[in-house]
């Protein structure tokens, strides 16, 4: 292929080469260096992404390692303890791990019906004004700073949830999730938009043709159609929610103990991380630590991302 | 024409935004007649078919004025679901829904209610085989639809229309996309439907009308400027837009 469509630029330049001289050499000099050089540009940045991520990944593996030489790597992944700063200090990652998983399960069962319902009603019923109306207040949501609905997690909906159930505390998982729900929400409602749009108009008009409702042709055509699309919007709603940081830090009371419920106070991969950072020591257990901590964030979100990306892949066939 | 018409068009308005398509439309459709309508691009032919079913309502700027009947009666006391039960349509390009060639068939009868398996079943196998279809997919119903050949496609949307037990069927330039084997086998089913169906086949192929149809109307820029006998409309036709249209000088 590039040859042949090499020679067939070079036959459409030939004669323009000898009616006008100058104009030719500055064309023979842009295929000859200037192209080369761009691509080179373009593939270098290509390059530097992968070489990027893999140097992030290198690190934390360094890093993680350095726990492992003096804490045994089953103690990490299968203890039900982190007590960093206690004597001798205990890094089990299970409690984070559950927290991180509470909070985010919690936040997909809130997020996903309430995101793929909007998507649908942006895509399918909302009139046209409405529509557009409806879009930019989505991306509007989407650039709510974290921090912000932080502080409105605190000052307003944990004395809401504590008082509706009765809580010694609002600061707690379902704070978290729900908080999180809501920051997932953009991205889910947009691809999942996106995938229902780009739903052919033909399946439509045949469902509709043969006498379907629109809610038959909704649910039995246009949705099956779209749910690859759908999926991965929510495998990368998903990932937001695991990588978050700030909202969980400062609204799920940051109790480093193996959750039983939604409504207790618990701590997320993510917290603890920030949490804690500013109080190792370089150097010590506990700062090679949370690389460990790290490293297992960046396995699930990597894992999760893969999978989304798989499910677009698919839709896109 | 003795028998009462199966659809009647009264002063038939159609408009997209200010735009006016269709103007001042009056035909009548007796039962169990192919009419063939043909004309150059624009000139409403596809409008006039969808307006049949209201599937032009699917546009917002859509409007129209005017009546039809529907075996006597207004359409816009029938709804649209009734409406589209009973007066089926057949899209240019084959419309298969990403499903088993089965579950397509199956489509039509499931939205309007029908659950038991067996019926569906025999619905199924009955309407691939008057879409003549049955032979060449019986031991694959499982397969995706999409899959089968363009001309098997477009029988396959036969069958489907079929299966909803229409009255009617609208072919919009069904046979536009397909070789000329696939075309005759499609014609072949549609000849095959006169004895219980009303058909009324848009096509921009003058020959297909002309081999096919009982009828033929001649559209041009909206309006309706000749209808009659197919043979008399080919052989000595009344307009000399008509004579011009189909003698190949323009369009």
């Amino acid at each position: 292929m590039p040859n042949n469509s090499s020679e067939s630029i070079a036959s459409h330049a030939e004669p323009r080469r000898s009616e006008a001289g100058m104009l030719a050499s500055v064309t023979r000099w842009r295929r000859k260096i200037g192209e080369p050089i761009i691509e080179l540009c373009i593939r270098l940045s290509g390059i530097l992404v992968v070489v990027f991520v893999f140097l992030i990944f290198l690190f934390l593996l360094r890093d993680s390692l350095s726990l492992f030489r003096q804490y045994p790597l089953r103690r990490f992944l299968f203890g039900t303890a982190w007590l960093p700063i206690s004597e001798p200090p205990q890094f089990g990652v299970v409690p984070l791990l559950l927290g991180s998983i509470y909070v985010t399960l919690g936040a997909i069962v809130i997020c996903v019906p309430l995101g793929v319902g909007s998507a649908m009603f942006i895509a399918e019923v909302a009139p046209k004004h409405l529509k557009n109306v409806l879009k930019s207040l989505v991306e509007i949501l989407a650039s709510i700073p974290s921090v912000v609905l932080g502080f409105l997690g605190i000052i307003w909906l944990a004395p809401v949830l504590r008082n509706t159930f009765h809580l010694s505390t609002g600061m707690c998982g379902l704070t978290g999730s729900l908080l999180l729900a809501f920051m997932a929400l953009p991205t889910i409602i947009s691809i999942s938009e996106d995938a229902l749009i780009s739903v052919p108009r033909t399946y439509r008009e045949a469902a509709f043709g043969l006498g379907a409702t629109r809610w038959q042709t909704l649910w039995r055509i246009v949705l099956p159609s779209a749910s690859s699309g759908i999926l991965a919007a929510v495998m990368l709603g998903i990932g937001r929610v695991v990588g978050e940081t700030m909202v969980v830090l400062m609204v799920t009371g940051n109790a480093p103990v193996i959750p039983r419920s939604l409504l207790q106070p618990l701590r997320t991969l993510t917290a603890t991380i920030a949490g804690e950072m500013g109080e190792t020591v370089g150097g010590s257990d506990h700062y090679y630590a949370l690389f460990a901590v790290g490293l297992v964030l960046f396995a699930i979100t990597f894992t999760i991302n893969l999978v989304a990306d798989l499910f677009l892949r698919r839709a896109r066939k | 024409m003795v028998s009462e018409p199966v659809i009647k068009t009264v002063h038939l308005d159609c408009f997209f935004g200010a735009h006016q398509v269709l103007r001042n439309i009056n035909l009548e459709i007796p039962a169990n007649e192919i009419l063939g309508i043909i004309g150059p691009a624009n000139s409403g032919k596809t409008t006039f078919l969808r307006a049949l079913n209201r599937l032009n309502y699917l546009h917002r700027t859509y409007s129209q004025s005017g009546e039809i009947l529907l075996d006597g009666r207004d359409i816009r006391q029938i709804s649209d679901n009734l409406l589209r039960k009973k007066i089926g349509i057949i899209f240019a390009l084959p419309q298969v829904l990403p499903v088993s060639i089965l579950d397509n068939v199956a489509y039509g009868p499931k939205v309007h209610g029908v659950t038991n398996k067996e019926t569906l079943a025999r619905t199924v196998e009955e309407a691939l085989k008057r879409a003549y279809l049955w032979e060449e997919v019986k031991d694959r119903l499982q397969e995706p639809a999409v899959r089968l050949s363009g001309g098997q496609q477009q029988r396959l949307c036969i069958a489907r229309t079929l299966a909803v037990g229409p009255q009617v069927i609208l072919y919009d330039e069904p046979c536009s996309g397909l070789d000329p084997i696939s075309t005759a086998k499609v014609e072949d089913a549609m000849q095959q439907l006169k004895a219980d169906y009303t058909q009324i086949l848009v096509t921009n192929n003058t020959k297909q009308a002309s081999r096919v149809s009982e009828r033929c109307a001649f559209f041009l820029m909206g309006e309706l400027v000749e209808i009659g006998p197919t043979h008399d409309l080919f052989t000595y036709p009344q307009d000399k837009r008509t004579d011009d249209y189909i003698t190949g000088r323009f369009g």
